[in-house]
């Protein structure tokens, strides 16, 4: 039977308690939003490339069509949400920690909400993993737990490894957020859909199910909903933040530390969000690409706190609105949870596949930070740390910006899940210290990088140059001595008309070399790209 | 309308610095109290001296420093300070000498090197031994435990000879002090008697001692009357460490330590070497190990360099007491192991999560 024996757990360490907030986005059922004036569908809602636009202001669209297309191998499509007219194609506000604009496509629904035409998968076991894949990526899913990592990359293992446990993320580790607890209550065949198909895209041995102890219901439900399932596990694990966290999740699971730098696939683990498989089964047994999600509205300024489940674009006062929400009430305004979650600048940004929350605090909700005391070294910080680092020698090291040191006390291992920052008795803001230290290092790097390539590119062109010089003198006293030998004038002429010709060929090839090589220097945001995929590493969080 | 916004983490606990300061101090009561018991009131006036002092130094210099007075004098820690120093004094210390004590432990060894969280060594340690070094002959006159005093002297008589150095007629001060047991037994197996020996004549029952006006040193595990005094300390260090104020690190690094040595010491010569158990009831261990060794700002930072650090104490406390000039030795031991923080933190780290096993 499903779950007779306890299963045994292990432990990271560190990790904090923070009030849950959760029982009250709980009590009601999950329930559908009116259909908004507009909807704003920013091109990039995920890790990667973003999407390129495949429709013009003015196209009538179907629900369900895709209005951007993916570009490259880390990228997502964008699907239109709604039936309606594309009004407009530029930058408008996103929900981004920047408070930038960014692409979007502006749809004004007809109110029709009509579909394109499903074409659903008959047996997904028919088909070849590769082909499942690619109908994912079409669909636009991404990891749906909070960096949005696009979801076929992680259902492709590569051929040399062997994905011996999937995991289904149903952590939902930080306060406030409810809408996967909702989600396993309320829907779980979509997530046992999931599974099965995921699982037979890996052909992963086994998979577990990982629920916090403060999910009693949605354990239950889950537990009902695989029943029967081979090698299908559901696993209570005691409440802790940041278990969600997929590396800390792996180890409380299979006891196997994922090494820094790694994926979990490096240990033979894949990690999926339980919203994410609900997704698939979306995707692949109804034909539905992700144009909706399970949205947690909460927070002191909501009336009626609950889950919604939103078309993607549409814009969150909206939604506030729709659930009782006072928007002058707001003292910040969150997307995702309090501890991980970015503060909006503004209350009229779309809801984008990464939402998994908008949190509508009030000043009681999240009081402002109290006056920052010095450092007493207690430790609080490094007793809480899940990846087990100094949080208060790096404060240290951050401060006086000896970003040697930092990096000698593994800065770039810290996940910045805010453990630190939350028990810190002296109110240090340590997690502001660590990101402006990681970005003061790669401003480094990159300063590095681009005046090495200066150096060398500059020295290379000394030595050529000095290099042709030497040639030219060799030659040159070549002929001299070889004219001096036959003394033939005449024919010395000639042939040094036709050395000065090819030397100008030689020069002109030169020239357009250097100017290529020039154009190939100056590629930059590889750093960039390497932080994008750690953060995928919080994708189910 | 644009919201506010700041950066993640957004939510945050309650702890905060006053609430850990005020927490060490109630974890102290039970070992003050039982201190009042053993050794009268002269404890308490020197604790209200030093607190005064402390906070009259502390304001003084953030008045000079610039910076708010009620913010960094509302985390108590020079309270914290003030009550260490105090008690570490002798019960009849002139009230100048703790004065001059705190404001030394505050201005010099806290303030001038930065404040709170900035100071290399202990302050209250720092004040002791200074005290130690200038006033040898103020800062060793102890008391007899009550029981044994030739006089037992009321709140305002303390007070007086406190604040005024007037004696209760008929009373000189040599015989009101009596050396610490520790000092006795110091002294004793210093003049070649064993152990043993000494436990003859100063371990006898309460009444055989009074009947001979003999003043014992051994109680039933350690110093005579201190064993309870340690034993309070340790019931408030184990309520710290219960309320995650302290860590268990440090305390159970410098007990185990002192234990495994006296221990040693006592098997290989018991003749010359007091029992573990009567090291670690006796002076101020406890006091050291759960409130001294424990200040977090001087002390080693992460788990692995707590143990080592608080071995370290552990090693010199009986090292000094046994061989060194003074009976007792938290404080020496402490500053000594203060200096070398810096190199057990460079070496000491824990193995962050992913990375290989050593």
């Amino acid at each position: 039977m499903i779950g007779a024996i306890r299963r045994q757990l292990w432990t990271f360490h560190g990790g904090v308690h923070p009030v849950q907030h959760k029982h009250v986005s709980t009590q009601s059922p999950i329930r559908r939003p009116r259909l908004p004036q507009r909807i704003v569908l920013p091109l990039h809602q995920h890790i990667g490339e973003p999407a390129e636009v495949v429709v013009k202001v003015g196209d009538h669209v179907l629900k369900g069509q895709m209005i951007a297309h993916a570009t490259g191998y880390v990228s997502a499509p964008v699907h239109a949400s709604t039936s309606g007219k594309v009004v407009d194609i530029g930058e408008a506000p996103i929900p981004h920690p920047s408070g930038l604009s960014a692409s979007c496509i502006v749809i004004e629904p007809d109110g029709e909400d009509r579909w394109i035409e499903h074409s659903p998968v008959e047996n997904y076991r028919e088909i070849a993993p590769s082909a499942l894949r690619n109908i994912i990526r079409e669909a636009g899913i991404v990891g749906l737990g909070g960096a949005g990592f696009p979801s076929y990359i992680k259902l492709n293992p590569g051929h040399h490894k062997m994905v011996k446990t999937l995991v289904l993320n149903g952590v939902e580790c930080e306060p406030f957020i409810t809408c996967d607890d909702m989600l396993m209550r309320e829907r779980a065949d979509m997530i046992r859909g999931g599974i099965e198909i995921i699982r037979h895209a890996l052909q992963a041995e086994e998979c577990l199910i990982a629920i916090e102890d403060n999910k009693t219901a949605a354990f239950e439900s889950m537990r009902k909903a695989v029943a029967g399932m081979d090698k299908v596990e559901v696993v209570q694990v005691p409440t802790l933040y940041p278990q969600g966290s997929e590396k800390q999740l792996v180890r409380v699971l299979t006891g196997k530390e994922v090494p820094r730098d790694g994926l979990c696939l490096n240990v033979g683990v894949v990690c999926v969000n339980v919203g994410t498989a609900a997704a698939v089964h979306r995707a692949i047994h109804l034909g539905e690409p992700l144009i909706s999600r399970i949205v947690t509205i909460t927070g002191g300024a909501v009336g009626q706190p609950c889950n919604l489940e939103v078309l993607i674009g549409t814009p969150m006062n909206e939604l506030l609105s729709q659930c009782d929400g006072d928007i002058s009430r707001i003292e910040r305004m969150i997307m995702g949870g309090p501890m991980m979650g970015f503060a909006l600048h503004r209350s009229d940004l779309p809801v984008i596949k990464t939402t998994n929350c908008v949190l509508a605090a009030t000043v009681t909700d999240l009081p402002p930070a109290r006056p920052v005391m010095p450092c007493i070294r207690c430790g609080a910080c490094a007793d809480a740390c899940p990846v087990n680092l100094l949080p208060q020698q790096l404060y240290w090291h951050s401060k006086t910006k000896d970003l040697d040191k930092v990096q000698e006390y593994d800065l770039f291992d810290c996940i910045e899940c805010g453990a630190c920052s939350y028990v810190c008795p002296s109110n240090i803001p340590l997690v502001q210290y660590f990101r402006y230290a990681k970005g003061d290092i790669w401003t480094r790097e990159r300063e590095k990088e681009k005046s090495e390539l200066a150096r060398k590119r500059h020295e290379s062109r000394q030595k050529r140059l000095e290099r042709e010089k030497a040639e030219r003198e060799a030659k040159r006293q070549q002929k001299k001595s070889a004219l001096d030998a036959t003394g033939m004038a005449e024919k010395g002429q000639e042939e040094a008309a036709a050395a000065l010709q090819r030397a100008e060929t030689r020069r002109d090839a030169a020239l357009r070399e250097a100017e290529k090589r020039r154009g190939e220097g100056w590629q930059e945001g590889t750093k960039d790209d390497a932080s994008r995929t750690r953060e995928s590493e919080r994708d189910s969080n | 309308m644009p919201l506010t916004t700041s950066t993640s983490p957004h939510a945050k606990g309650h702890a905060s610095v006053t609430a850990v300061m005020l927490q060490v101090l109630l974890a102290l009561i039970p070992g003050v109290a039982a201190y009042v018991w053993f050794f009268g009131w002269g404890v308490v006036i020197n604790i209200t001296i030093a607190a005064t002092a402390a906070v009259a130094a502390e304001s003084a210099m953030l008045i000079i420093r610039k910076r708010p007075v009620r913010q960094y004098l509302g985390d108590c820690s020079a309270l914290v300070t003030a009550v260490l120093l105090g008690m570490a004094l002798p019960p009849l210390s002139p009230w100048w000498l703790t004065v001059i004590g705190v404001i030394f432990a505050i201005v010099v060894a806290k303030q001038l090197y930065g404040g709170l969280g900035f100071n290399p060594f202990n302050p209250a340690m720092v004040g002791y031994v200074v005290l130690l070094v200038s006033f040898p002959v103020e800062m060793t006159s102890w008391l007899p435990i009550s029981t044994f005093s030739s006089y037992d002297m009321s709140f305002l008589e303390t007070a007086a000879f406190i604040f005024g150095g007037q004696l209760p007629p008929g009373i000189t001060y040599d015989a009101l002090t009596e050396a610490t047991p520790l000092d006795t037994l110091k002294n004793n197996l210093g003049q070649g008697n064993t152990v043993a020996e000494i436990r003859a004549q100063l371990g006898l029952d309460d009444v055989t001692s009074l009947l001979l006006s003999v003043i014992p040193i051994f109680g039933t595990i350690g110093g005579k009357g201190w064993e309870w005094v340690n034993a309070g300390f340790l019931l408030g260090g184990l309520w710290l460490i219960y309320r995650k104020i302290i860590g268990w690190q440090i305390p159970v690094a410098m007990l185990g330590a002192m234990a495994l040595i006296s221990g040693a010491f006592a098997l290989y010569d018991p003749g010359h070497h007091a029992s573990p158990l009567f090291h670690l009831f006796s002076g101020s261990v406890m006091l050291g190990a759960f409130f001294i060794a424990t200040d977090p700002v001087t002390a080693a930072a992460s788990p692995t360099g707590r143990l080592v650090y608080g071995a370290g104490i552990g090693i010199f406390v009986y090292v000094i007491r046994v061989w060194g000039g003074y009976p007792d030795s938290i404080a020496f031991s402490v500053l000594l192991m203060n200096m070398v923080v810096p190199i057990i933190d460079n070496h000491f780290k824990p193995r962050v999560f992913g990375h290989g096993r050593k």
